[in-house]
């Protein structure tokens, strides 16, 4: 027998007594939704305490910690996206709004600047390394990622939009303006921070690569003889690191205080991000190299 | 609890609005003496009261958890606006001199050191456990007419110093430098003043919320 309370009001939303023990939270969720069409399973929490952490799908109920009648809570997640339909959004807008920059169209710039290119070839290698960088995490989307959860709140999806579309305007905007100043140590600092750039994204890559295996999921990843996956000898989550790598690396590459500014923020929310599996992987591996920090090595 | 949590950020914008004016008027260094007087007897009574309100929330959970969600909400609004009234402050009225002998300053400084001085008493008196009614009553009432003062004021003031910022470019940095970056401090002002559309109209609503919200719960600050 299962009932599903409120978790804010703990009214009784609903009472299913022909429920299995071998059922799971997924099946049960269905039986919900039965009752409340607006509340499609995806946009269900169900959790056993108010506060608690909401039960997955796979969990069985007779494998929870409750008598012969469970009680769950239930919150209205809102709205859901599935998670790569967010990602792709949150990539294509960046990949195409720098291009409209890039391309000078008509009102971004003074009119008779319109569709002129720059003069500077730092500027071009910019846009390349750029768009490169955003195909290549819409490639990743469709064929490597795997995501946790099944799908997004509305809500963070346009916060997440707004974020990624707006920040890459604005840095666009300065890289490819008519009055662009290229960085004070010219070539050579444009070279050095290609070749960064380049190490960077392979070796995001590569971390990207070793997620695939299903074995992956049981064990924490480890180095393997790719040379690029040896920063898992020090870091947890090396993919944020390289990706940091990449920013710095156009950051200096551009010599533009937008794009400082963007690798910033950007470095504070993957070492959030890096810093919470990093946490997660020591709680539940015993064996966890001691090594290890989350994002910087030997540092953070 | 949350009233005297907004009493301290509001307390911390408190210290820099009477200390950058060295404007006219003996009008207004009246007023600044009394909001001085005010405040520093204040803040040690709500400091005191903090720590009471901190033993003391134990008791009072589930009370306060059905006012918590509006409250919480415009208490970020009310933290914006104490943001806003340290920019106005320094960033307009201090920096650009011109304004400082504007009327729309005088506006602005009087609503606020009104609005204060009823708090402080506010708090003082919750605190004591003795709050008189007509305090109270004066709070919530004079709100009606001291917040679109105050506004007016602030608005007024932004507007009076647009001219004098694009002729100087204050605070502004123009295209070509070194780090390709630009800022048009101008601009800036102009997309406040139409930022206090939204964000006034919500801290508007703020009183008379909680004023609400009290009633239904019998929550006393």
């Amino acid at each position: 027998v299962v009932e599903v309370l409120d978790a804010k009001t703990r009214e009784q939303l609903c009472f299913l007594d022909k429920v299995e023990p071998h059922s799971t939270i997924g099946d049960i969720k269905s039986l919900f939704y039965k009752l409340y069409p607006r509340w499609y399973p995806a946009r269900q929490s169900l959790t056993l305490d108010p506060k608690g952490k909401f039960l997955r799908d796979e969990e069985i109920l007779q494998s929870l910690p409750v008598g012969t009648t469970a009680t769950m809570y239930f919150k209205d997640l809102g709205p859901q996206l599935g998670w790569t339909t967010v990602f792709f959004a949150e990539n294509i807008g960046p990949l195409l709004i720098y291009l409209l920059f890039y391309f000078r169209v008509p009102y971004i710039y003074s009119d008779r600047c319109a569709f002129t290119s720059s003069p500077h070839k730092v500027v071009t290698m910019a846009c390349v390394c750029h768009t490169f960088h955003y195909l290549k995490r819409l490639i990743e989307t469709i064929f490597v990622h795997r995501f946790s959860h099944g799908s997004m709140p509305l809500r963070t999806i346009v916060k997440n939009c707004l974020y990624y579309w707006g920040f890459s305007a604005w840095l666009a905007y300065y890289i490819n303006h008519p009055l662009y100043t290229p960085p004070s140590y010219g070539e050579v600092q444009v070279h050095y921070a290609m070749v960064i750039f380049a190490i960077c994204e392979m070796g995001n890559f590569s971390i990207h690569l070793t997620y695939l295996p299903a074995h992956a999921l049981i064990r924490f990843p480890v180095p393997s003889k790719n040379p690029f996956t040896w920063l898992f000898f020090f870091v947890s989550c090396p993919n944020h690191t390289y990706e940091v790598g990449t920013w710095v690396s156009f950051s200096i590459m551009t010599q533009c205080l937008p794009v400082a500014v963007f690798t910033v923020l950007g470095f504070i929310q993957m070492t959030v991000w890096a810093k919470g599996k990093h946490r997660a992987y020591v709680r539940e591996f015993k064996d966890y190299p001691a090594v290890r920090v989350a994002i910087i090595p030997l540092i953070l | 609890m949350s009233a005297a949590a907004q009493g301290t950020s509001k307390a911390a914008h408190g210290d820099v609005a009477p200390k950058k004016k060295k404007g006219p008027g003996a009008l207004a260094t009246a007023y600044l003496v009394i909001y001085n007087v005010v405040m520093t007897a204040g803040w040690l009574v709500i400091a005191v009261g903090l720590v009471r309100a901190y033993v003391a929330r134990g008791s009072y959970h589930g009370l306060y958890y059905s006012i918590e969600k509006p409250l919480k909400f415009f208490q970020t609004g009310a933290l914006l606006e104490v943001l806003s009234r340290v920019f106005l402050t320094w960033a307009v009225t201090h920096s650009v001199r011109e304004v400082q002998s504007e009327d729309s300053v005088l506006l602005f400084v009087t609503a606020w050191t009104v609005t204060e001085i009823i708090r402080y008493s506010f708090y003082t008196f919750s605190l004591l456990n003795h709050l008189p009614y007509l305090i109270k009553w004066a709070r919530y009432t004079f709100f009606i007419l001291l917040y679109p003062m105050g506004v007016t004021g602030e608005l007024l003031t932004i507007y009076a110093a647009l001219p004098y910022v694009q002729k100087t470019g204050l605070y502004s940095v123009t295209l070509p430098n070194k780090y390709n970056f630009s800022f048009d401090y101008y601009t800036f002002l102009i997309l406040i003043m139409i930022s206090y559309i939204p964000r006034k109209s919500i801290g508007r609503l703020h009183f008379p919320l909680q004023k609400s919200a009290i009633r239904k719960t019998g929550y006393t600050g």
